[in-house]
């Protein structure tokens, strides 16, 4: 395709070399230094996208990061697809593979445009809240997947994305946000003081608005080699980071600011190993905001049509880009700036068949020098409509009379229509920051009210247009953050001399007036959600008051833009219907991300195996050699089961449990919490925050202990062992170490700090590993040298300390099976070796490894409780039926007080039971609710819910255990758990189910 | 990310390091058995939840490990002053005019 819209010469882009890419599958060619938006234009292509609901045709409305239509999807290959990018903000590189979207099947024919045809009314504000109400079902199933294919943006990607995602912090004594006249000059002073200075640029190239400026000249130099010229002295600065392709999109507490580069979608061979994007975590003493201002479009009808387009965005093309948006215009303008964009425009060789002013007389010497250069300058005047659907034919251009009333329309041939409607500042950093927003009425704009503690705002974004004013409200800026900073430097001033160049003055918000029938013509305020300006009075006329409303009824300054080029818009129309003034109606909340951030940036390194520490335990490589199964368990990984000879899972953990009765099993504890509670203190300090007395334990014996919180919940328990008068070996559930540790330390540290005790985690110190059966003593004797493991001599529940394998020992007499059991705690790092040697001399015996499963099904035969599968944070020690486990006694524990609470003690509370199914072959799911009758009337709460079901080789049958209201006076009871096919029938019993007075424990 | 003064360690260290405490100076009681039912109820569930200054505690979680409190604004997330446990409240309004000059 020949290249028809370049311009003769000029701009940045570098002609010498030649970047092929596709759009929609059609090759095309481009230049370095170009958008995708830019050569787009170049090659004569204006239709860019659909829109959101209408799916009306669009071409590009701006240059930049507020580009509302121009949304393409990128995809480099690989997995790597990128929806819903600006193709005003993608850079060109050779071989780029561009789509657009939310059409079917192609962008010129579109079958969803019917949505633009049906009668008027339909579609309007408020749409889905009125069409798709009832029934409810229907969303899910019929109106949601609808919407979503109708109404859409670009397609998620469907493959995990291969790139990865870097985050960096950083710290300097002044940010800058926006490489502009005002950024430049800014960075240009604080440099100058010696302050850091981070300077960053959502753009490719640094230099903002002067990078689009023909004819203005900074102290004698051209506005774009000033830019260059400022840039090199900074690069040569030590302390000064420039980081263009890097947008601060969001404003935190104490001047934290969030920064995302762009480092590889610009290159067309990035290497593999570079992260996509670096998230930046500034921390900035000082912050000068720069981010310069968004040029209004003005809404009048058809306003939408490709070839319809900001003057500063036809200005930056013709310019900065050498591309011709088109060969005719007609500037429709209510801002002196619609003039600039004129001049350059027929510098350009575009004919600017009309220059179309809303404002009664400009006059001045703006008017009066485009008059000179034999340009037709129309005041009060306005755009009434525009010809053509693909692309503009026409304009139709009237005069408003002395009345006020529209005049008929003359027809003026174009294909490209620009509007100035004005410059709205790009406060949202400021107002981000909390900074509170004044309404300047003569100029009509928001603009800072006054600078954030630690901030200040220089240039467009604060009202300040001119480029002289804005270099020197810039460098100003820069100078007095420097100082704030803690920089010494007089400096404050600098007076630049710009000439050429026509400050902005003037605009226009809201609907221009018309003579066209308003229920038939769509005149838009937000092109990227397809709200007109018919919508917004809707809305204002059924009722909507406040703005923020509206914006959620009407979906205006929604979506990836935020409503960048349509809020003012929007919301003059909205204080015009309600008849009040602008700041009387208020504005809508900037929140963060100034523009769409990847899920990929926010992550970083976090995700795969990085997402979440993996802890392994001492003997992981061994079970993992022996072909165990793994579970999650918080940041675990441990054994779940360990099959044999392609065993199911179902049939592993049948053999280990009945293995483990029969003669005996190993099993890895390592990962249960262990807190080292040492000093004089250690027991009363135990005594206030269990449930249990421990003042009487003897050294070298173990007790149960239950762990309250405040309010009399559980919150853990776990096997506590008194190594010395001033030494207990606490040990805690594998999940609540760390909440157990900080618990026990808010106490310490904060009610009790009088105790003389010091506490340590010592969860990865020790290896632990259950030797649990019948056959435990036989297969530890021969490996302890100097422990009496004799019946007697080491009762159940009690503690010494020896060698084991020769590696110094902490052996435990516990069970949480119901078998003779020990537990051997041997440090860390000897814990494979002492596993290994343990299960050699276990293997004379007949023993299996055993797995979590295997763990869960023995210890629920006995009734032990797992806490926070037994309990939920609503449970109480008597709803476990553990009032055993409290020590009557004692004066006060951390929960005591609580559990005498009325609600504590109603007989209606949930409480733990067993449930037995009448069939039992049948095993219940955990969680199923519980209920009186099997075919509860519908509504009916129910009586509580299954806690934990296996099926248990020892009893041949499955079990259950449940919390019941009222329970334990329900024994012998018949309740069902109501399931989708049927209620299952199942008896209340005790929660204990194998050998209840505790002969295996003692053997 | 906020930056909060450790008052044991004397440095600015980033909120990564900390954990949030709560309402500072809710006080168990000496003895809570003779504390009536209402008023224990209110010690266990009941908050000032104020927006403006709330004093509350902290802890230095990954760095010292100490508990100690601190005075922040709930809106602007600004924090006016950090002090250790167990040393008395301080006078907000002081404080909020000091802040303020």
């Amino acid at each position: 395709m020949t290249v028809s819209f370049r311009t003769a010469s000029g701009g940045r882009i570098d002609r010498d070399r030649t970047i092929r890419f596709t759009f929609d599958g059609t090759a095309y060619r481009g230049h370095p230094g170009d958008t995708l938006a830019s050569a787009l234009l170049a090659n004569g292509v204006r239709l860019m996208g659909r829109s959101f609901k209408y799916h009306r045709p669009r071409g590009v409305l701006a240059a930049g990061a507020e580009e509302p239509n121009a949304l393409v999807s990128v995809d480099r290959g690989g997995g790597r697809w990128t929806p819903n990018l600006r193709a005003t903000q993608v850079e060109l590189h050779e071989g780029l593979v561009a789509t657009s979207q939310n059409r079917w099947p192609s962008l010129s024919h579109d079958v969803g445009e019917l949505n633009d045809v049906v009668p008027p009314g339909v579609f309007s504000a408020g749409f889905y809240y009125k069409t798709f109400m009832q029934p409810a079902s229907a969303w899910a199933n019929l109106y949601e997947p609808f919407i979503r294919r109708a109404a859409g943006l670009g397609q998620a990607p469907s493959q995990a994305d291969p790139d990865h995602y870097t985050h960096r912090y950083a710290f300097c004594d002044v940010l800058v946000v926006g490489a502009g006249a005002a950024g430049l000059a800014a960075a240009l002073a604080a440099a100058q003081a010696g302050a850091r200075v981070i300077l960053c640029d959502e753009q490719a190239e640094c230099g903002g608005g002067l990078l689009g400026e023909r004819d203005a000249v900074i102290d004698g130099v051209p506005a774009s080699d000033w830019a260059a010229s400022t840039l090199a002295t900074l690069s040569g600065d030590k302390r000064v980071t420039l980081l263009p392709r890097t947008q601060c999109f969001g404003a935190y507490a104490q001047n934290f600011f969030g920064l995302v580069q762009r480092l590889t979608d610009h290159l067309p061979h990035p290497d593999p190993r570079m992260p996509r994007e670096r998230l930046w975590k500034v921390r900035a003493r000082q912050v000068v905001l720069a981010t310069g201002a968004i040029e209004r479009p003005l809404v009048f009808p058809e306003n939408d049509r490709p070839g319809v387009m900001l003057a500063g965005a036809a200005r930056a093309y013709v310019n900065r880009y050498g591309a011709k948006p088109g060969d005719r215009a007609v500037v429709f303008t209510a801002c002196d700036s619609g003039y600039a964009a004129a001049h350059d425009l027929t510098a350009a060789g575009i004919v600017v068949s009309a220059i179309v002013d809303l404002r009664p007389g400009p006059d001045g010497p703006v008017a009066a020098t485009a008059r000179g250069a034999g340009l037709d300058v129309r005041s009060n005047a306005v755009v009434t409509g525009v010809e053509g659907r693909l692309g503009v034919r026409a304009a139709m251009v009237a005069t408003i009379a002395g009345n006020g009333l529209v005049g008929p329309s003359e027809r003026i041939s174009c294909d490209l229509v620009l509007m100035a409607g004005g410059w709205t500042p790009a406060v949202h950093l400021h107002s981000q920051m909390r900074g509170k927003l004044r309404f300047d009425a003569e100029r009509e704009m928001y603009v800072p009210a006054a600078p954030v503690e630690g901030s200040r705002s220089a240039g467009a974004c604060n009202g300040t247009f001119g480029i002289a004013e804005a270099l020197a409200e810039g460098f100003s800026a820069g100078a007095d953050a420097a100082r704030a900073a803690g920089r010494e430097w007089s400096e404050r001033d600098w007076s630049p001399v710009v000439s050429g160049e026509i400050v902005p003055d003037g605009g226009f918000h809201g609907a221009v007036p018309h003579d066209r029938d308003v229920q038939k013509v769509k005149a838009f305020v937000d092109f990227q959600n397809d709200v007109t300006e018919k919508d917004i009075r809707l809305a204002v006329r059924e009722g909507f008051r406040s703005i923020e409303h509206v914006k959620r009824y009407t979906t205006n300054g929604m979506a990836t833009d935020q409503g960048k080029t349509s809020n003012m818009n929007g919301l003059a129309i909205a204080a015009g219907s309600l008849g009040k003034p602008i700041p009387e109606v208020g504005l809508t909340t900037f929140r963060a991300p100034y523009t769409p951030v990847t899920f990929g940036a926010f992550a970083g390194h976090s995700r795969g195996d990085l997402f979440d520490p993996i802890r392994r335990t001492p003997t992981h490589d061994w079970a993992r050699a022996q072909g165990a199964v793994f579970e999650d368990v918080g940041m675990w990984k441990r054994a779940w089961y360990i099959p044999r000879g392609g065993e199911t899972m179902h049939a592993a953990v049948l053999r280990e449990c009945r293995t483990v009765r029969e003669t005996g099993g190993l099993f890895d504890a390592s990962t249960l919490g262990k807190i080292e509670v040492v000093g004089p203190d250690a027991a009363e300090f135990l005594n206030r925050l269990y449930t249990n007395p421990w003042t009487k334990l003897e050294t070298g014996r173990c007790r149960y202990g239950l762990m309250l919180n405040e309010a009399g919940f559980v919150m853990d328990d776990g096997v506590v062992g008194r190594l010395a008068p001033d030494r207990f070996h606490v040990t805690t559930t594998t999940g609540g170490a760390p909440r157990v540790l900080a618990h026990m330390e808010d106490y310490l540290q904060t009610e009790f700090p009088e105790l003389r005790v010091w506490l340590t985690s010592t969860t990865e110190q020790w290896a632990v590993i259950a030797v649990q059966g019948p056959n435990a003593r036989a297969v530890l004797q021969p490996l302890v040298a100097d422990i009496d493991m004799a019946r007697e001599a080491m009762p159940h529940m009690s503690v010494r300390e020896g060698t084991i394998c020769g590696v110094p020992a902490r052996l435990f007499r516990v069970s949480f099976t119901g078998e003779l059991g020990f537990e051997v705690n041997v440090p860390a790092e000897y814990g494979q070796a002492v596993w290994e040697a343990i299960w050699a001399e276990s293997q004379k015996h007949g023993f299996c490894a055993y797995g979590t499963e295997a763990m869960h099904v023995l210890r629920a035969e006995k009734g032990y409780i797992i806490v926070g599968q037994e309990t939920d944070g609503t449970v109480t020690p008597s709803d476990l039926g553990l009032d055993w486990a409290i020590g009557k006694a004692k004066p006060d524990f951390v929960g005591k007080r609580s559990l005498a609470r009325p609600d504590m003690l109603k007989p209606d509370r949930k409480q733990l039971v067993g449930l037995l199914t009448v069939d039992p072959a049948v095993v219940l799911e955990e969680g199923a609710q519980i209920t009186a009758e099997a075919s509860p009337v519908k509504g009916t709460a129910a009586l509580g819910h299954v806690t934990s079901a296996y099926e248990s080789a020892a009893l041949g049958r499955s079990i259950a255990m449940a919390l019941v209201a009222g329970g334990r006076s329900r024994l012998g009871e018949t309740l069902y758990v109501p399931m989708p096919n049927a209620a299952i029938a199942v008896t209340v019993v005790e929660p204990v189910f194998l050998d209840r007075e505790g002969s295996r424990l003692d053997a | 990310m906020l930056l909060i003064r450790c008052p044991y360690c004397q440095t600015d260290r980033p909120e990564l390091e900390f954990r949030y405490g709560g309402e500072a100076h809710v006080s168990r009681a000496q003895d809570p058995s003779s504390v009536p039912d209402a008023a224990w109820a209110e010690f266990l569930y009941m908050r000032t939840n104020p927006k403006g200054f709330h004093v509350e505690r902290w802890r230095h979680t990954h760095g010292c490990g100490r508990f100690f409190n601190a005075v922040r604004h709930t809106v602007t997330d600004r924090f006016l002053a950090t002090y250790r446990a167990g040393e008395p409240k301080p006078d907000l309004e002081a404080l909020a005019r000091e802040a303020a000059r």
